[in-house]
Parts: C-alpha cells; sequence; structure tokens
C-alpha cells in the first residue's frame, strides 16, 4: 500500500506497538502532526518544552522497559531535546527520538530551522540515521528501535527531512531487520562463568557490587535468588537501587561517595567483588589505586567497552546480565563447593560492626525540618512501593539513602549526566505509565525551576504527582563541595529570589502546601497522598545548613570517608 | 606502542565521522587514517595508527570501535605479522647536476619520477613510514617544494583474511 512518509511514520508507531508519543510541534514535522491528527492509535502528548519530551519519555522507559518515543521539529527542536538525549544516552535508556529535518534540498544552505542533528547529536546516542530516501523510513525506524532496545540499550535519532514525510512509498511493517554490523552478545562464556562461580565460592569475605544493568537487564529476580542463596553481602549503584529490595538485611546501602560507611567498607576489606551490570563509575571507585585493594574482580556486563575501561578486572564476563546470573545460578545448583559459611560468619561479623556506626544518623531533634526525615516519613506512609523520580543535587542522595526501594524501576533519577530539571517531567512520564500507583517528584528548589513549565502538562493530562520540594533555599550540593573545599565561598548558590511555589502550584491549576515545621510533615504528606486526583506541590523548607553524609571526597578511597558528627 | 588498526564498516555517510568523533570525544591519539571502499562497494576499510603508551586504552580503543553500530570487523594488524605500505608524493627541485643525483637518489629508494618540470620533479615513494621519512632525510631541505603523504594501509599475513 502507498503511503506519505507521515502516514508511513503513523502506521509504523502503531504497529511498533507505542504508547505514547512526546513531541512537540514546528514547521519541518507538519505533515507528520496532520496524520497524528487524523489517528488515535498513538498518544501524543504535549508537553511544554522539548526537554521536557526528552524526560518525559526518559521516565516513561526507565519505569516500563519499553522505549521511550519523542518527536520534535528541526533546529531548536533538536537542540532542546539534546540534553534529554544526552541523560538517556549516561545511563543506557532506550528511546527513539524522531527529529524533523528541512527538506533535503535545503540540507546545508543554513536553512530556516536548520541544525545538523545527526552532527550535534552523535556523540550523545547509541546510533542515529538520516532517511533521505521514503523507501528507506520504515525500515529506518525498525532499525532505531531494534538499536535502541537489544544490547547495552541507548536512545538513537531518526532525523526526517520534511519532503520525505510527504512523498510516498510502499509500507509494510518490517517485523524484523538484520543489521550485519550490529549483533550484540547476550550469553555468557561458559568457562568463564565456571570460572567466576570457583572464585565466588571460594571467597572468605565476598561482596556483590550491582548495577544499573540488573535494572534494565531485567534481572533483579535471578539477582535476589543468587544473592540469598549464598548468603553473601550486596551493595548497589546509585543507578542499581531497587533491584534487590532496600530494606533486606543482606543489603548494606548504596556504595560510593555518598554511599554507607558498610558499603563502603565492605568494598575495601573484600576479598571477591562480583560486579553485575555495573560500569565503575568515579563517583562509586573514587580513587582507581585505592579500590578494593585486596579483592580479585568478576565482571559481569553485557558491553564489552564497559570491562576493564576503569578497572582492570580478572574475570570478565560479557553478556546479558539475567542470562549470565541464570547461568550462575544453575551451575550452583549442581556444584559440589558450596559458599564458606565460616568465613562468611566472621565477614558478617566485621560488616555487622561498620553498620553499627548508624551512618546515617541524623539530628531529628531539630526544631528545623531535616530533608532525611521527609524521605524517612514518605517512605513509611508508601510502604516504599511509589515511583519515585528525582531531580539532581542533595534532594537526589537523600532520596538514594532514606527511601530504601522494594522493587525496580521504581527509582527514576539522572545518575550519569546528573541533569537538573529531569525530575518533574521524568515523574509524569512515569506517571502516564502507573496512572494507579503513586508517584512521587523529589526536587529541590534549584532543580524544580529548571522544567517548572511542565506543571501545565501535568495540568493539561490530569497527572496527580505528588511534587516533594526540599526548600533550603541553596543549589545544596554545590554548597555543600563550597563549604567543605572552597572556603565556604557560596558564590552564587543561594537563590534570593525564590518564587512563592505554592502560588506557583496554584496559578497552574494544582495544591500548593507550605510546611515549615517537623511537627507538620507527616500530616501534609498525608494530606497530600489522600488528594488522589491533584497534583500536589510540598514546598518543605528545610535546614539550610544540612549536608549529605557519609561523603567520600573525590579521589579518595571506600575507607576515607567523612562521617557526619552529632552533637 | 604504536597500533595499526584494521577496520571494515558500511560504506554510509557519517560513517567516518563516526570513528573521528569517538577519538576526539574520548581524546585517544589518532596518527594517520586512510578510507575508502573495498570490492564490495557497500563496505569502506578504514585503516588507522594510533600511538598510545598505555595497552588498556588501546583495547578501549579498539572495543569502542566494536561498538560503532556501522562498523562491522576491527583488528590490530599490530597483534600479528602484517604487511604496510604508505604512500609519499614529493615535488622537488631538480637543475642541473642536481637533475642526476635526484634520479638516482630515487632510483635507490624505489620511487617512480611521475612529472618532470625544467625545474622540478614530483616522486612517487611507497614503502613503510620510516622508509619514506628516511627519503626527505636523504633530500636537501631547501630543494623540498612540496609534501604530501598517506596514511598507512596494512593487511595480515599468511591465508587470514579480514572479510566478513
Amino acid at each position: 500500500m502507498e503511503l506519505t512518509g507521515a502516514q508511513i511514520l503513523c502506521r509504523f508507531l502503531k504497529d511498533e506497538g507505542v504508547e505514547y508519543l512526546f513531541g512537540y510541534p514546528g514547521g519541518a514535522v507538519l505533515f507528520i502532526y496532520d496524520e497524528l491528527y487524523k489517528q488515535d492509535a498513538v498518544k501524543h502528548i504535549l508537553p511544554r518544552h522539548e526537554q521536557g519530551a526528552t524526560h518525559m519519555a526518559d521516565g516513561y522507559a526507565r519505569s516500563t522497559g519499553k522505549p521511550g518515543v519523542v518527536l520534535v521539529t528541526s533546529g531548536p527542536g533538536a537542540t532542546n531535546a539534546v540534553t534529554g538525549i544526552a541523560t538517556a544516552y549516561m545511563d543506557s535508556i532506550p528511546m527513539v527520538i524522531i527529529t524533523g529535518q528541512v527538506p533535503t534540498q535545503a540540507i546545508g544552505s543554513d536553512a530556516f530551522q536548520e541544525v545538523d542533528s545527526v552532527g550535534i547529536t552523535r556523540p550523545c546516542v547509541k546510533h542515529n540515521f538520516l532517511v533521505k530516501d521514503v523507501k528507506d523510513l520504515a525500515v529506518t525506524l525498525k532499525k532505531a528501535f531494534h538499536v535502541a532496545t537489544s544490547g547495552r540499550p541507548g536512545p538513537v535519532v531518526v532525523d526526517i527531512p520534511k519532503d520525505v514525510t510527504a512523498l510516498k512509498a510502499d509500507y509494510v511493517y518490517p517485523a524484523e531487520v538484520e543489521m550485519r554490523s550490529y549483533s550484540p552478545v547476550t550469553r555468557g562464556h561458559g568457562g568463564q562463568i565456571r570460572k567466576a562461580l570457583k572464585l565466588m565460592l571460594g571467597a572468605k569475605r565476598p561482596m556483590v557490587y550491582s548495577g544499573g544493568g540488573v535494572v534494565l537487564g531485567e534481572s533483579s529476580e535471578e539477582l535476589r535468588q543468587l544473592v540469598q542463596q549464598l548468603g553473601y553481602p550486596i551493595t548497589s549503584t546509585l543507578m542499581g537501587l531497587g533491584a534487590y529490595p532496600g530494606t533486606d538485611h543482606q543489603f548494606v546501602g548504596m556504595l560510593g561517595m555518598h554511599g554507607t560507611y558498610e558499603a563502603n567498607m565492605a568494598m575495601h576489606g573484600c576479598d571477591v567483588l562480583v560486579a553485575i551490570g555495573a560500569r565503575f563509575d568515579d563517583r562509586v571507585v573514587g580513587d582507581v589505586k585505592k579500590f578494593c585493594p585486596k579483592a580479585k574482580i568478576i565482571h559481569i556486563d553485557i558491553d564489552p567497552a564497559s570491562i576493564s575501561k576503569v578497572v582492570k578486572v580478572h574475570v570478565p564476563i560479557v553478556g546479558g546480565v539475567k542470562e549470565v546470573l541464570g547461568e550462575l545460578l544453575t551451575a550452583l545448583k549442581s556444584s559440589e563447593q558450596q559458599a564458606d559459611k565460616a568465613a562468611l560468619a566472621t565477614w558478617w561479623e566485621e560488616i555487622e560492626g561498620w553498620r553499627a556506626k548508624k551512618c546515617l544518623s541524623y539530628d531529628n531533634s531539630s526544631e528545623l525540618i531535616k530533608p532525611q526525615m521527609v524521605l524517612e516519613t514518605f517512605h513509611k506512609l508508601t510502604n516504599g512501593d511509589a515511583y519515585v523520580a528525582s531531580d539532581v543535587g542533595q534532594h537526589q542522595m537523600f532520596a538514594a539513602q532514606y527511601y530504601p526501594f522494594k522493587d525496580p524501576r521504581h527509582w527514576i533519577n539522572s545518575g550519569g549526566l546528573g541533569t537538573m530539571g529531569f525530575g518533574l517531567p521524568a515523574a509524569l512520564g512515569a506517571k502516564f505509565a502507573h496512572p494507579d500507583e503513586t508517584v512521587a517528584c523529589i526536587t529541590g528548589d534549584g532543580s524544580i525551576m529548571m522544567c517548572i513549565q511542565e506543571l501545565a502538562t501535568a495540568k493539561q493530562y490530569g497527572l496527580p504527582v505528588k511534587i516533594i520540594s526540599l526548600n533550603n533555599g541553596y543549589l545544596g550540593m554545590v554548597r555543600q563541595w563550597q563549604e567543605f573545599f572552597y572556603d565556604k565561598n557560596y558564590s552564587q548558590t543561594y537563590l534570593e529570589a525564590l518564587p512563592d511555589f505554592c502560588k506557583l502550584a496554584e496559578s497552574f491549576g494544582h495544591v500548593g502546601m507550605r510546611i515549615d515545621k517537623p511537627g507538620d510533615v507527616e500530616g501534609a504528606l498525608k494530606e497530600a497522598l489522600a488528594l488522589k486526583d491533584r497534583l500536589v506541590f510540598m514546598d518543605f523548607i528545610t535546614d539550610p545548613s544540612e549536608n549529605v553524609y557519609p561523603m567520600m571526597e573525590a579521589g579518595k578511597g571506600h575507607n576515607e570517608m567523612l562521617l557526619r558528627e552529632l552533637a | 606502542m604504536r597500533h595499526i588498526i584494521a577496520m571494515l564498516m558500511e560504506n554510509e555517510p557519517g560513517s567516518l565521522s563516526r570513528v573521528a568523533g569517538l577519538f576526539s570525544a574520548r581524546g585517544y591519539n589518532i596518527h594517520s587514517l586512510c578510507v575508502a571502499p573495498t570490492d564490495d562497494p557497500t563496505v569502506s576499510r578504514l585503516t588507522l595508527v594510533t600511538r598510545e603508551e598505555d595497552e588498556g586504552i588501546v583495547e578501549q580503543i579498539t572495543k569502542q570501535l566494536n561498538k560503532l553500530v556501522d562498523v562491522i570487523k576491527v583488528l590490530d594488524l599490530t597483534e600479528g605479522e602484517h604487511v604496510e605500505r604508505a604512500m609519499m608524493l614529493i615535488k622537488v627541485r631538480a637543475t642541473g647536476a642536481r637533475r642526476e643525483e635526484l634520479k638516482r637518489l630515487s632510483d635507490i629508494f624505489r620511487g617512480r619520477i611521475l612529472d618532470v618540470s625544467n625545474s622540478t620533479y614530483t616522486i612517487e615513494v611507497t614503502g613503510v613510514g620510516a622508509k619514506l621519512d628516511a627519503f626527505i632525510d636523504a633530500l636537501e631541505p631547501k630543494s623540498i617544494l612540496e609534501v604530501v603523504r598517506s596514511g598507512a594501509l596494512g593487511i595480515g599475513r599468511g591465508t587470514k583474511s579480514l572479510r566478513i
């Protein structure tokens, strides 16, 4: 059947099973919008900024595992989307971003709203395409979805010139595509797996370090089984939280720069480290030379380039985390050797000694609201079941530390790129996917202003997310670094002209609450949660001097943490 | 250490810039680069030379290249026996008695004189980089008018081939 490029695109999205398209119209995509108008299979969502569109698609993708799909126009539409694309790239989130382009004959002529979208996005996408012939459109779109969702996932851009959307070609849905240059490995090497198991079972002080790859690879169940069968301690990166239940005894908390004392000390002391779907990020590792000095390291990752990139490992296993963990479980079942129970008991005793430091305790008698207390209370009230999207800063770390996640895909944050403004649109994206669940946005007075316009999108689509703003009047994380390392020169970190957030939320048609006493925190959260069909903006006025502890400074080892001193 | 890396990739617009962009974005050294379509017009072969002290970085380079979606196969030729060649075209001032001497010098290096004018020769020399350097060193610096060099091309010795 002959269809125009715009019709092919709409038909393809329907055939691909795309539920939501987060997009913003403009000149180069007018034919596409005309076709979108005539169909209802794909629900189009209109954000208020292209950055918002990408973060919404991202939040949808993170909370479901399905690819997020974005449509923007050429020029500024594409450049505004770049921050969201880079955010998804750094965290390996499957997304397909369709960018309009000026007509083929105008490319290179500095036409109105022309930018080299393929060139601009190249360093922050898994792959990108420019479609020059309408006959290639359907296959290219299929390739984009295939590349975005397979192997180590990531964003893929498809740039479509305007004339291509008007010209006609035959359309058949390409159910599969062949790409001779792209075939990600999923099965791990059997010999390496046996070697890894032997090393793991021989450990006296084992440690499991799990990352975002476990969430992306849908292998939370396998991870739980393996860790529980072995009885080993487990820590998680920021991106991996929820893959293993945060309240389970074997979970020693997050590791790294703001990791728990017990997690970091156990990293430093372990003799065998099992890294699963984690990439040894600098915020996790600290000083490479001081990293796990006594450990033999096993690394399971789907991306060969992640292995030995930062830290040399002893047993690399390239493969899908789910497949490899499955094979490890099978091998463990038939193994004669078992974990060294006596050594493990001694190791746990040592870990319990570190845990007894209670490194996350804080002054809960303060007359000011402590941000930690807000999150602990929110956790208690939601029973750890909420989807929590976060912005970037101190509040992000507090959320990671004080909201122990039960399940994967519930913690939605920009870990790699650290994009302020991510939280609100990402929460909205997650809410589209989970309309009946509690979805919260943990934010601060700095971050929330970076995508505040999406309050209008929330109103338009009736998305009752709960915004928990920890308002300390500062760019708190930057202020913390200035306090510690820059002589308390609070350069440009005091936000002197904050708006009245309640009135702001109300002006968008939402509910605003201002909470400034510790005694009111629980009541306010309860009230907000009870307002099931309203977006509630909770402006918590928190202690401006509070810092995130423990802290492992950049360039330090895991055993060199700064801890909170309580009077 | 110097590494010569050969790869096959889709002959598509933008493929080369993905490779070049990877090197600049990750701060890898790139000393020379040669690229052209192969006997299969849908496939390009790219040969690049890099100098990295840290062997870990060389490993990362091949892994990151393999990760590029357009790249079909990557081979570090330095890991095995291989043959390599680069080409140089060099225009030199050739007048009077110098004309005969330059002809002899060119013969010693198995060069070919491609173009002659009443005061210049344009000589083609092929070989490994060191041979081309040696030819330049053998010339009087003042007589060199223009130098154009290709990057290295490489191919493994024996029956093994880098093919799809």
